[in-house]
């Protein structure tokens, strides 16, 4: 049994990937089956459960892959440097005390932040061994200038971001141009350097699950470190059919090249029995590993304080309220 | 483990579903239960009582009775006296009170789906989200077939009292399957659950009191085999419908033959699972464990046998090995498991002695590396590779969670490979391509054709299959049909065998008056000498004789049979096509009309008149199946998906036809008519007292565009023939229209390959009457239903 007394610093216990050629035909294979996938993906929670214990563990488990995340036109340093200290300190310490993890440091995946707060961000979380990540490219739209959004990923890097979300042309999807969205991705990777590269698809605007499954092989063949369902800005975000498509993505690259890739629902998991549902899934469809945060992040805001509730539940036995729990 | 443990590991733990109140409701029965006879928990007359066990623990759950022919015989007694009232309630009050016991179902759904899982070892997952929310879907459905019997089923009317025999597999689901079709439409049923799982039948016949059924409208009698025997050979019922294996299936088949009662059998089956190189291949192996992971694998439909293109075996190999490293066996109510017990020890048995016999014939076979719990009745998940379609275990039904893989080059190969089988229930087709697959879907002999899916059921969908996986549909509108009778049919008069005509000593041919003629056997489009080089003398009313005909015999029905089987094209053709054919023989029997009114006349010794209504009625006839041929049309159903299930109407098959004596002509068209219209190829016996009006026949067939082998006639002696068509493994279906010992006998020979049988109990039809002597009874018999699950989206 592997036991960390520490949260491993995430993101780097995988081999990186250096991406493959542009390959048309790895796409033209693809077949995706919409009612076949929403019947794996609606039969999963009742096939798999976790009570008592177990589920407070696999909740705890939940908070670790938490890209806590802001993203508003009205975010200040203030609100940015709360969210911080929210990441260090996710869950009150008597709660973790009651349920014996109080020694795990446990703290979220990551913060998540437009680029103008990445400074503040890393200023916060300095120490903490918790990684910034930054929306990026033109985010949520994806539409501004081909360089701006190339320097943006630069500028995001330089500030300190270790992570870089970055938004696709999903007009290069919805037409089939794969190679134009290959190449836009590589580059963005190159942008990089040692940041992860987490690309979001925009799954909600990409419509077709054979869209999404194409997208997502395009996105690791041209380097992508994680795959991302949505900005959380489209009108559907993240499902449990769009990610089960994607994972099966994920384990298709695996099977070809032998490395791993993240993945990323953002936006729609806000309670704690949704992200249970995303966990059996990555551990049915991909393996025990995908359950951490190196391999999994949950892009929300309020999730996190449905699960301080329910962890009080199971400390307490009594239904808990939001206001006992220190807000982000 | 500690919180913090399972934080590394990241294990499931136990997620127990409470037994509590289940283990309340058996102890409130004081853990022994009787039977429920009219309404009321009785005492079995005999003192011999068996244990039901959980097989996930062998713990004992309960004692239950076993019923002897005593109490069928008083449950029987209780359905037959509460038969009447209840048919006479009217479709509404029945509705209501199906309505009723779909609301009592859903109010006790946890108590029912945890007794389920404790008696029968099946997740508690599958009972709670599947079993038995179908089983209430099963009985709102049928409120509203109740609600509209009289307009949707005019002229039919209730069987009577139906005898039901279900399995263990889904014993409610079975129950509710045989029950909510039969009491909808005015029946009244006596019910046997199967030994191993009798709780929720019980706790279904408790439910039936508290919402107030009128007495003897169901009766529950608990027992073994015997038991069942004691209600199939009861003379007091109406009809048998039995869910089970085809060996106890083909025992019924036998012990009903010539009893009148109506049959419908659900039997086994080896049903293909078809995945095309174009298919989601993750979400087809999914689809796998859907198909044979389901109930443990314990599943009439249950997707057997894995038929994957050979271009990408490995790849779903070696896709599928991955995923069934992730399944999880263990105690059946666990909310966390996959696969729960086998029913039985001796299942169980019967399972290792098959795997073994299939690692001894070479296959390759395969399990995961954990293994299944050691207390308990457990087998692991187990895939099969390097199998070939002659091995024991491509063939025979395993009822268990053991998967066969095969592979195919082509389309038509999957279809060949498939088909090659003795049953034909249910298949799973593959692709992304919708031509492909709704190409295939039909091609498949079976009565189940699930698209990209698997092991889907609703109550609006019939269900059944053909060959030897048994006969009849249950659910849906052709299910209905199954449990109701047209209403003459009771009313009819005994079947009076034709006078053996005295010969006279005279001879009516002279060779001067006409150039003699020799009447022989029509096989394959073609005149031919019967096998036997005999001939039979044929004599006219008056008892002069008038011909000799060919006297056919086995070999010239095998000859037939053989010629109907190569002769595809009249299948194939459109129905527009089969249309113009029999109007075309209409429009030439039309021309000939006099002719074969002397020969009626002559032959049966009716006046002209007669004769010539009787020529008449079967031009008439011949225009009704022109008309039909493109208009007895397939139904669209809506189950609750996104998507559509096709009903279609599809050809029997080859159709062994034996006529009566009376009306001779107008009696073989009347059943050649609506065969043909729907496709079918015949093999025809005509009448034995008078084939001449069936041989004088062969010239209007031949210059009326009638496909080779579509048509055959074979004359002789009636009951040797169709003991030769009953008997024979490539005809799908014989109608037997003679005396009532030939209906025995054909529906006794019929066992052999489990055929279709349609036979009138020694009972005379007015073949001149609209109802009696054409119309969709006929065209019902002529064909078989399949139903084609198409869910889409993108």
């Amino acid at each position: 049994m592997a036991t960390i007394s520490k949260l491993a610093p995430t993101s780097h216990a995988h081999a990186r990937n250096p991406g493959l050629p542009f390959d048309a035909e790895a796409v033209e294979d693809i077949h995706v089956n919409l009612s076949a996938v929403e019947r794996r993906a609606s039969t999963l929670g009742g096939r798999r459960s976790v009570k008592k214990d177990y589920q407070a563990a696999w909740l705890l488990k939940a908070i670790s892959c938490i890209d806590l995340t802001t993203l508003s036109g009205d975010d200040t340093a203030g609100r940015v440097k709360r969210l911080c200290a929210k990441a260090r300190q996710p869950v009150r310490p008597d709660i973790l005390e009651s349920l014996g993890m109080s020694e795990r440091g446990l703290t979220t995946g990551a913060v998540c932040v437009y680029h103008t707060m990445v400074e503040t961000a890393v200023k916060a979380l300095d120490g903490s061994g918790i990684p910034v990540a930054a929306v990026s490219t033109g985010f949520p739209a994806g539409l501004s200038p081909f360089e701006l959004r190339v320097k943006e990923i630069e500028a995001s890097v330089a500030a300190g971001a270790e992570e870089i979300d970055i938004v696709i042309t999903r007009g290069h999807a919805l037409t089939g141009n794969w190679q134009a969205l290959y190449n836009e991705i590589k580059a963005f990777r190159e942008a990089c350097g040692e940041a992860h590269l987490k690309t979001i698809l925009g799954t909600g605007e990409l419509v077709t699950l054979r869209n999404v499954a194409k997208a997502s092989m395009i996105a690791m063949m041209a380097g992508a470190d994680f795959i991302k369902t949505s900005t959380g800005k489209e009108s559907v975000n993240a499902t449990l059919p769009v990610s089960l498509v994607m994972i099966r993505a994920i384990r298709a690259y695996e099977e070809m090249t032998g490395i791993k890739i993240g993945y990323k629902p953002a936006g729609g998991v806000s309670a704690a029995k949704d992200v249970l549902g995303y966990q059996f899934m990555m551990k049915e469809e991909l393996g025990t590993e995908w359950l951490q945060p190196d391999l999994f992040r949950i892009g929300a805001s309020s999730l996190l304080g449905d699960i301080e509730r329910q962890l009080e539940h199971h400390v307490t036995g009594r239904y808990s309220a939001d206001f006992r729990h220190p807000m982000a | 483990m500690s919180i913090a443990e399972i934080f590394d590991t990241m294990d499931y733990g136990p997620a127990p579903e409470s037994n509590k109140e289940a283990l309340k409701w058996i102890a409130a029965h004081d853990g022994k239960f009787d039977l429920f006879i009219d309404g009321k928990w009785t005492a079995a007359k005999s003192s011999s009582r068996f244990d039901t066990i959980d097989p996930a623990t062998g713990k004992i759950l309960a004692s239950i009775s076993t019923a002897n022919n005593a109490d069928i015989d008083a449950a029987t007694k209780a359905a037959r006296k509460a038969q009447k009232a209840w048919e006479k309630l009217g479709g509404y009050g029945r509705a209501r009170h199906l309505y009723a016991l779909a609301r009592a179902l859903q109010r006790n759904a946890r108590l029912l789906a945890v007794l389920e899982s404790l008696d029968n070892g099946k997740p508690i997952r599958e009972t709670r989200d599947i079993d038995i929310p179908l089983v209430a879907r099963h009985f709102y459905h049928h409120a509203g077939w109740a609600q509209l019997q009289d307009s949707e089923f005019p002229n039919h009317e209730p069987m009577g009292v139906i005898g039901q025999v279900v399995p263990w597999n889904f014993p409610l689901l079975m129950l509710a399957w045989k029950i909510a079709p039969a009491i909808a439409a005015g029946n009244t049923v006596i019910l046997k659950p199967a030994e191993f799982t009798s709780l929720t039948a019980l706790c279904f016949a408790e439910i039936c009191k508290n919402a107030g059924l009128p007495n003897g409208v169901v009766n529950i009698v608990t027992g073994d085999g015997s038991t069942g025997e004691h209600i199939v050979n009861h003379t007091d019922i109406n009809k048998i419908a039995f869910t089970g294996s085809t060996g106890v299936g083909r025992r019924i088949r036998q012990a009903t033959a010539g009893s009148g009662k109506h049959l419908t059998l659900e039997l086994g089956g080896k049903s293909p699972f078809i995945v095309f190189e174009d298919a989601d291949i993750d979400s087809a192996v999914e689809g796998v464990v859907d198909a044979i992971w389901f109930n443990q694998g314990q599943v009439c439909c249950a997707g057997s046998r894995l038929l994957i293109q050979e271009g990408i075996h490995d790849k779903m190999i070696a896709k599928l090995r991955a995923r069934m490293e992730k399944l999880r066996v263990g105690n059946s109510l666990d909310k966390c498991i996959d696969m729960g017990a086998i029913v039985a020890p001796v299942q169980l048995s019967r399972i290792e002695a098959l795997v073994k016999k299939g690692c001894e014939e070479g296959a390759q076979m395969w399990q995961p590396s954990w293994a299944v719990p050691k207390e308990g009745c457990f087998y692991p998940p187990t895939l099969f590779t390097n199998v070939e379609p002659a091995s024991t275990i491509a063939q025979e039904e395993i009822f268990g969670p053991v998967l066969v893989a095969m592979t195919f080059r082509t389309p038509g190969e999957a279809v060949q490979i498939a088909n090659n089988s003795r049953y034909g229930l249910a298949a799973s087709i593959w692709s992304e391509n919708i031509n492909l697959a709704l190409d295939v879907a039909p091609k498949i002999d079976c009565g189940v054709a699930w698209i990209n899916t698997t092991n889907q059921f609703d109550a609006a969908c019939g269900f059944g299959g053909n060959k030897e996986s048994g006969f009849g549909r249950e659910g849906g509108h052709e299910g209905m049909l199954e449990v109701l009778r047209p209403k003459f049919e009771a009313k009819l008069p005994h079947y009076k065998p034709a006078k053996v005509k005295t010969e006279s000593g005279k001879s009516a041919t002279s060779p001067l008056a006409s150039i003699d003629r020799t009447h022989k056997l029509y096989v394959g489009g073609k005149q031919v000498r019967p096998d036997s080089g005999h001939s039979l003398p044929i004599l006219s009313a008056k008892g002069d004789k008038i011909a000799e005909i060919g006297h056919g015999n086995r070999k010239d029905i095998r000859n037939a049979v053989e010629a109907a089987r190569k002769n595809a094209g009249w299948t194939k053709n459109s129905a527009h096509g089969r249309a113009q054919v029999l109007y075309f023989i209409a429009e030439n029997l039309d021309a000939r009309k006099a002719e074969f009114t002397t020969r009626l006349v002559e032959t049966t010794g009716v006046t002209t008149k007669q004769a010539n209504d009787e020529v008449e009625a079967s031009v008439r006839r011949l225009f009704s199946y022109g008309a039909w041929a493109d208009k007895y049309e397939s139904r669209v159903h809506s189950p609750p998906m996104r998507g559509v299930t096709l009903a279609m109407k599809e050809a029997v098959g080859t159709i062994g036809i034996v006529c009566p004596d009376e009306n001779p002509l107008l009696s073989m068209i009347s059943l050649a008519g609506p065969a043909l219209a729907m496709g079918n190829r015949i093999v025809l016996v005509p009448s034995e007292q008078h084939p001449l009006s069936a041989t004088d026949f062969y010239q209007i067939l031949e210059t009326s565009d009638v496909a080779a082998g579509a048509f055959n006639i074979v004359t002789g002696i009636r009951d040797e023939l169709a003991k030769t068509l009953a008997d024979h493994d490539d005809v799908r279906s014989v109608w037997y229209f003679g005396p009532e010992a030939g209906s025995k006998l054909v529906e006794e020979a019929s066992a052999g390959n489990m055929k279709r049988t349609w036979t009138n109990h020694g009972r005379a039809r007015n073949w001149f009457d609209l109802e009696q002597g054409e119309g969709t009874e006929y065209l019902r018999h002529a064909t078989q239903i399949k139903n084609i699950w198409i869910p889409y989206g993108e």
